[in-house]
């Protein structure tokens, strides 16, 4: 009885795959991938997802530490607020960037005004878009590994003579450097992914703010083989990345 | 490098309640049940758990104001807790360089140390290849490498096997004994605090209920658990002359004494007879067998009736006797086998 839909469903995730394979036009391939938009868009994407990762390491691992190691009131309210981002459409993440960081934003105007920083429709934007969109992942993976690190280790460094930070860097992260390290491979891939907050709060600028998933949509539109190609590089990187996690999440227990 | 505490840790449903003083080159062991309150006693010593009230002064200067990481302690924890990502020699290293050594340093000091515990060969080896006894003498040489003034265990052997604690018991004594400063251990283990501390100090629910040299507290158990861990049967009665009233049963002794007394016999002092023995041993009385169980060599019964005892005997005297659960038994124990002090 569940065999029918669990074959089903299985089609229904590998068919759509399976079909940017058949349709990819495998003989202009090479020439497809060496144009220069293409690289472009490759090169904004890889770079604006990896800056975004260390953004995200950088403000997301403290935070996690936060939330997973200090008691303080109204903590369950931050840990909701934090994971907002994972269920919030992108648009509407991109429109509140908008609101918050634009030129005449809260905060943006400000940021023009003092440093003559402009963050909507920059590569810095884009950055900004994918981190905020994407931090959540890491959170919430460094949080549960600091939960499951056995705090007795800390106690004993700190009997060692190491300090509070001494005892992060020294052995509490390198513990939970698995979660970081799957929290960050997971942050990275939602933010290549990152589409709709990107394009609403960085805008469409080839060479500026053009990534991939902006590439690919544009191109569906205008010349479909070029977006096969680009689909296709998109979905290599998924690949690699799946590998390089299989033993985390992919193998069952 | 003189210890002295008042360590008071109220929770809910508990509350520890000691005043431990400890010498230099002194080690005392806490001793007692699980969920007695000494590992909260150690964690206090150590900063891991709070105060409630009281104070912790080491050579006139108070500790119980400082974080654990200010604190000139040394700890060996239960399972050891080496870092699992650092080798043997850089677990030892830990501490000095959290001291303000150079890692050149530092490391020079733990490979000198490992030396010291005979683990100079396995200085580059993870936690998790070590054995156990390996690893319990990396944790100690991880403790000692900090040149701590306050020495804490928290039951070091119970992670071992039987034949490696053997080894490494005595050879941590040796340790012990060379260091300086005060040392306090806890376990559960009577043989452990015997052999490895100068004086016992028994918790029991939250509280000390006897302390003293380990032949003192072997000889003179104050309280059932205390009995019970170094083998002996214990009353506690009214004494009158050589007669101590315990319960139903009247105990001759070979002390004199008055007032409140404890009686304390060892289970092979006990003999057991079918019928009513002919001739009269002093203390005799009629017991209900409640259970019968090996006890090395021998076989222990275990005996109801106007007092509870244990009686150690042979199992061809079993077999003689024909002893069974439930049976109804003549035991007694001669006066001069007893031992009567003041209560």
């Amino acid at each position: 009885m569940l065999l029918v839909p669990a074959l089903a469903g299985l089609a229904f995730l590998v068919l759509p795959l399976a079909g940017l394979l058949v349709r990819a036009p495998w003989s202009t391939l090479p020439a497809r991938l060496a144009e220069p938009y293409v690289l472009e868009a490759l090169r904004l994407s890889l770079v604006t997802a990896t800056v975004a990762t260390a953004m995200s390491l950088l403000l997301g691992v403290p935070l996690a530490w936060l939330l997973a190691r200090v008691d303080f009131p109204g903590r369950r309210l931050v840990r909701a607020l934090v994971t907002v981002p994972l269920v919030l459409p992108p648009v509407v993440g991109g429109v509140a960037l908008l609101l918050v960081l634009g030129r005449r934003g809260l905060i943006g105007q400000w940021l023009e005004s003092a440093f003559g920083i402009t963050l909507p429709f920059t590569t810095a934007g884009v950055v900004v878009a994918e981190a905020f969109v994407a931090m959540p992942f890491l959170v919430i993976s460094v949080e549960g590994a600091l939960r499951a690190a056995d705090r007795r280790y800390e106690e004993a460094a700190a009997t060692l003579g190491a300090s509070r930070w001494t005892v992060f860097r020294r052995v509490t992260l390198p513990m939970v450097m698995p979660g970081v390290v799957a929290g960050a491979v997971l942050c990275w891939a939602r933010a290549l992914g990152e589409f709709g907050a990107t394009i609403t709060f960085a805008g469409n600028f080839p060479g500026t703010t053009r990534t991939m998933p902006l590439a690919v949509y544009l191109a569906l539109e205008t010349e479909p083989e070029a977006a096969i190609v680009l689909s296709l590089v998109l979905l290599a990187v998924s690949v690699v990345i799946l590998a390089g996690l299989r033993d985390r999440w992919v193998s069952a227990p | 490098m003189t210890l002295h505490a008042r360590l008071v840790v109220t929770r809910p449903a508990f509350t520890l309640d000691i005043a431990l003083d400890v010498r230099a080159g002194e080690v005392v062991a806490l001793l007692g049940p699980n969920g007695a309150g000494k590992t909260t006693a150690l964690r206090a010593l150590a900063g891991l758990v709070a105060l409630s009230k009281g104070e912790i002064v080491l050579d006139g200067h108070p500790l119980h104001t400082l974080a654990p990481e200010q604190r000139p302690i040394g700890m060996v924890f239960q399972n050891y807790l080496l870092f699992p990502h650092l080798s043997a020699l850089d677990n030892v290293a830990f501490g000095p360089r959290c001291q303000g050594a150079s890692k050149a340093e530092a490391r020079r000091t733990a490979a000198a140390l490992l030396e010291r515990v005979g683990l100079a060969d396995r200085a580059a080896a993870r936690p998790r290849q070590l054995s156990g006894g390996q690893a319990q003498r990396v944790a100690l040489a991880r403790a000692l490498a900090v040149r701590p003034e306050l020495l804490l265990l928290d039951e070091p052997l119970a992670a071992l096997d039987a034949h490696t604690r053997l080894e490494v018991r005595s050879e941590l004594r040796r340790h012990l004994a060379d260091f300086g400063g005060a040392t306090v251990l806890v376990t559960h283990d009577p043989l452990d605090a015997m052999v490895l501390a100068d004086r016992l100090v028994v918790i029991e629910n939250g509280a000390i209920v006897q302390q003293g040299a380990p032949a003192e507290v072997a000889r003179h158990p104050r309280t059932d658990y205390v009995a019970r861990l170094v083998g002996l049967n214990l009353y506690r009665g009214v004494a009158d002359g050589t007669r101590v009233k315990a319960g139903e049963l009247l105990l001759h002794t070979s002390e004199h004494l008055d007032g409140a007394a404890f009686v304390a016999f060892p289970p092979a002092a006990v003999a057991l007879y079918r019928s009513r023995p002919d001739g009269s041993p002093r203390n005799l009385w009629q017991a209900r067998i409640d259970g019968i169980e090996r006890h090395g060599d021998n076989v222990r019964v275990h005996l109801e009736g106007p007092v509870t005892a244990f009686a150690d005997i042979t199992p061809a005297a079993v077999a003689d006797l024909d002893l069974t659960p439930g049976q109804t038994i003549w035991a007694s124990v001669k006066a001069t086998e007893t031992h009567a002090y003041p209560a």
